[in-house]
């Protein structure tokens, strides 16, 4: 759907605003987020606001740099670019879909320089994924304890969490959504939460409570009302658990006509208890993944779902069902899924780490996931204005028998007694294709599950003193709103919230820093992926084995570089018996002082000005190409030609000899025409051949008597200036080398030689 | 339950409905379905919805559970927790926090039955 930019302003303006206060933090880019200073008076901490966020200014035309873009929204004030747009001006187009990164290692003290990461990165959604087994927990948990496999979401850790987006959003320039999860046997008191904490978006689905936490389904639907109240006052965004149904049945792609369902379910239930439509996004993934045809399976029912429900939004997900440990191939796979997206549309595009077939994700394949959405989307921008859904072939006639799946479906429901019925007879999670039944579906109990026997009948006496509260109340004669009983709840006055700080002595936040405290504003640092200094690393090892004693080897590799608790995690035979890629993971036993690196330095730049004026006075001729077998030549001509800015344009003069020219040929051209300096480039490494000719050149160099006269520059990807230096050469240029660093060194070596 | 896929012939009554028809007829059932759920709703509470009501009134979850648990076991969970603590506050003159922290503590869960005789106006 498309979201009206005027009311989505009027909304953050009006009545969204919370308390302001006056421990809010600043951040500087070039200093580390500072835990304590997030964790220091955070009992009186107050978020900035409330409710969700969509970009800014979507639906314009946007010149960029050289392009223009059709489908993008305003600019961030600080990200780090995608590395292609290295050589078209540095610029970040920002998608005009929400994008979401998924950020949950246990520890939100590690999640939240995580969370930084990813707002520079693009994502504006923080989702942060809740500790195995909340969803049973029968009230809120409070303190820092440690989750597994997510975080434990407590009052402080969601307030420590927002307290630094609302800084980090700051930084880059754009609000951020921070987002978890209301469900379980405690899903009101999540949702009270998460309104008063300023969180803005949250799942919310009692199917999924009933399906796959097998809590109580009359429990789950009216805990659920309460729930949907709460997030529907404070505009949080809800999510549905749709997507479940494809992760969980044995074949995805039969699923189709029961994702419908499900979704039809939660937005008629989140709508009838008040929620906007536009704040009720249907979680929906494309359900198949190659080698299957994916696009010809998954694009229908992407159509089928828009057409269906067109007044609510579009969250789409990632495929995760067919997701291996091959990072590649999850790439690819989330790539198509944005193919999808783009096609069809996405109000919000969340994103898979590519490690998910792994392990928990990592810090750097959340920015792989952002990167590969906001790649894909800024490629695909404005694809749909040449590119049409033909409807009237194939695609319609499959997007309308999903549709009528979905409907058949609901009459059964219906038919055998409503939804509770249905679900007893095991309905839901078939993995036949509607009206196709394999009998394999979840059953549960009206009568079971967790939470069973207590829901208690309101009397006509219930009182609930709350401003916000679904179903039956009773207010007591002389009040005119149900809260005016108590002076206000904490909805209208957030003094009231009570706040807890830590409950476990062990498990809290405090312990674990002491723990690591010697990396934290210390010179010493350890390698780690989603704990500060956890140590661990990964190395990619082909070994010309089979794949089973491929795995053994590979182990033994990294126990023999130094690497504790080696495990596989991922492993490719590429033939039988010739050979079989092996990642590996395993912890470093040491720390690095910083303070003990040898880090060459940079060398300062002289002023475009000042190198025009000197090669003015003292002019430079130069012979360059690429060196050897050489015939790449692209970096060279971006250094040389005075359209890549290179340093033609300060006025030196270059004779360019062409790719693959032999060592010999450059030395002897250089005397011939009386050149001041030698330029190569260098990209293949291979057998070290880069620093072969280096060397060779320098050594035909000072045979030939003009080493004094000739100053050498080598560039290439793999060149560096000290593998130069060693090589004999004057001066090294790597990756990233623009015409003025080399003019630069010309300049500064000419007036070392002339005295 | 197993079953061959059926659709051809179980479609036929939907064979004929326009698109926008079986839009229509999509919603009309979602609709239908979620009805009972919504009723439920309106007209039960759980421990949960009781937690929150008292989180909002002030309480923090540590305090919010044994009030829960003992409107419980008095069998008053119909009359809402909040307002057992409300009217227990009427009836002492302190305040809802005070009210609440007492029944948190254990005590005046004797005092609690007579709440809802002496109360008018409400039943």
């Amino acid at each position: 759907m498309k979201h009206d930019q005027t009311n989505n302003q009027t909304g953050n303006q009006m009545g969204n605003q919370m308390n302001e206060t006056d421990n809010k933090m600043t951040l500087t880019p070039n200093k580390k987020l500072d835990l304590k200073e997030i964790l220091t008076d955070l009992e009186n901490y107050a978020p900035k606001r409330r409710g969700w966020h969509w970009r800014e200014n979507r639906g314009q035309t946007r010149q960029i740099g050289d392009f223009e873009y059709h489908e993008t929204s305003d600019s961030l004030l600080n990200s780090i670019p995608l590395p292609g747009a290295r050589g078209i001006g540095g610029i970040d187009p920002q998608p005009d879909c929400v994008i979401t990164t998924e950020i949950a290692s246990g520890r939100f003290e590690d999640d939240i320089r995580r969370m930084r990461m990813a707002a520079w990165a693009g994502a504006d959604h923080i989702m942060v994924i809740r500790t195995a087994g909340q969803s049973h927990y029968d009230s809120l948990i409070e303190g820092t304890p440690q989750g597994i496999g997510g975080v434990t979401i407590t009052r402080k850790q969601v307030r420590a969490s927002r307290k630094a987006l609302d800084a980090i959003e700051e930084e880059v320039g754009r609000p951020i959504n921070f987002h978890s999860y209301i469900s379980g046997v405690a899903g009101p008191d999540i949702a009270v939460m998460f309104a008063e904490e300023g969180v803005n978006g949250a799942h919310q689905d009692p199917q999924y409570n009933v399906l796959y936490r097998n809590i109580n389904m009359v429990r789950s639907f009216v805990d659920a009302c309460e729930a949907k109240k709460i997030m529907a006052w404070a505009e949080l965004l809800q999510i549905d658990g749709a997507h479940n149904a494809n992760a969980t049945a044995m074949k995805a792609w039969k699923v189709m006509p029961e994702l419908l369902v499900q979704h039809a379910i939660n937005s008629a239930f989140s709508r009838r208890v008040g929620i906007k439509p536009k704040n009720i996004a249907l979680s929906t993934v494309p359900p198949s993944a190659p080698p299957a045809p994916c696009m010809r399976l998954d694009l229908p029912y992407a159509v089928a779902l828009r057409d269906l429900f067109k007044d609510y939004t579009m969250r789409a997900q990632q495929h995760t069902k067919y997701m291996e440990s091959d990072m590649r191939e999850a790439t690819v796979t989330h790539t198509l899924n944005l193919v999808i997206s783009r096609l069809t549309s996405a109000d919000i595009q969340s994103t898979i780490t590519p490690d998910e077939g792994r392990n928990v994700p990592w810090h750097y394949n959340n920015i792989a996931a952002i990167d590969t959405a906001r790649q894909a989307l800024n490629g695909l921008d404005g694809l749909r204005e040449m590119v049409e859904l033909k409807r009237d072939g194939v695609l319609g006639a499959k997007a309308r028998e999903l549709k009528e799946r979905a409907v058949l479906f609901m009459e059964e429901i219906l038919a055998v007694g409503g939804y509770f019925k249905a679900v007893e007879e095991g309905f839901f999670i078939d993995s036949g294709c509607y009206p196709e039944r394999s009998g394999d579906g979840i059953p549960r109990e009206i009568n079971g599950g967790v939470g069973v026997g207590l829901v208690f009948e309101r009397d006509k006496d219930y009182f609930a003193p709350v401003s916000v509260h679904y179903g039956y109340n009773c207010v007591p004669a002389g009040f005119k709103s149900a809260s005016e009983a108590i002076g206000g709840d904490t909805f209208e006055d957030r003094s009231k919230i009570a706040y807890i700080d830590e409950l476990d002595a062990h498990d809290n936040v405090n312990v674990r820093l002491a723990e690591v405290a010697k990396y934290e504003n210390s010179s010493i640092v350890k390698p780690e992926v989603e704990w500060k200094a956890d140590g661990i690393v990964t190395t990619s090892i082909f070994l010309p084995l089979d794949a089973r004693t491929a795995e053994f080897a590979a182990i033994k590799c990294g126990e023999k570089m130094g690497l504790e608790d080696v495990v596989v995690v991922h492993k490719r035979a590429l033939h039988p018996s010739e050979g079989t890629l092996v990642e590996i993971k395993g912890k470093v036993k040491f720390d690095i002082d910083i303070k003990e690196l040898v880090i060459p330095e940079v060398i300062p730049l002289l002023s475009e000005d000042e190198i025009r004026a000197d090669i003015a006075k003292h002019p430079v001729l130069i012979v360059a190409g690429t060196v050897g077998n050489d015939e790449h030549s692209v970096g060279l001509k971006e250094v040389l030609d005075i359209k890549h800015g290179g340093i033609e344009r300060y006025g030196v003069k270059y004779i360019y000899l062409g790719t693959s020219v032999p060592c010999e040929k450059l030395v002897d051209a250089a005397i011939e025409a009386g050149a001041g300096a030698i330029l190569i480039s260098t990209i293949i490494t291979h057998d070290d051949v880069h620093v072969k000719n280096m060397r060779k050149i320098h050594d035909l160099c000072i045979e030939k008597g003009v080493r004094d006269r000739l100053i050498l520059v080598a560039g290439g990807t793999q060149v560096t200036h000290e593998i130069a230096k060693e090589a004999g050469m004057d001066a090294g240029f790597g990756r990233g080398t623009k015409g003025i660093d080399v003019a630069s060194f010309l300049v500064k070596a000419g007036r070392e030689r002339r005295g | 339950m197993k079953r061959q896929d059926d659709f051809e012939t179980r479609r036929e009554h939907l064979a004929a409905l326009t698109d926008q028809e079986l839009y229509e007829r999509f919603w009309a059932l979602a609709e239908e379905i979620v009805q009972p759920m919504l009723d439920l709703g309106y007209k039960n509470t759980t421990p949960a919805i009781e937690r929150s009501v008292l989180l909002r009134m002030g309480f923090s979850s540590v305090e919010a559970a044994p009030i829960v648990e003992g409107v419980m076991k008095k069998g008053l969970m119909g009359k809402g927790c909040g307002g057992v603590v409300w009217r227990l506050a009427q009836k002492k003159g302190v305040s809802v926090r005070e009210a609440g922290l007492l029944l948190a503590a254990g005590q005046e869960w004797d005092n609690i039955d007579a709440l809802f005789a002496q109360i008018g106006g409400v039943k």
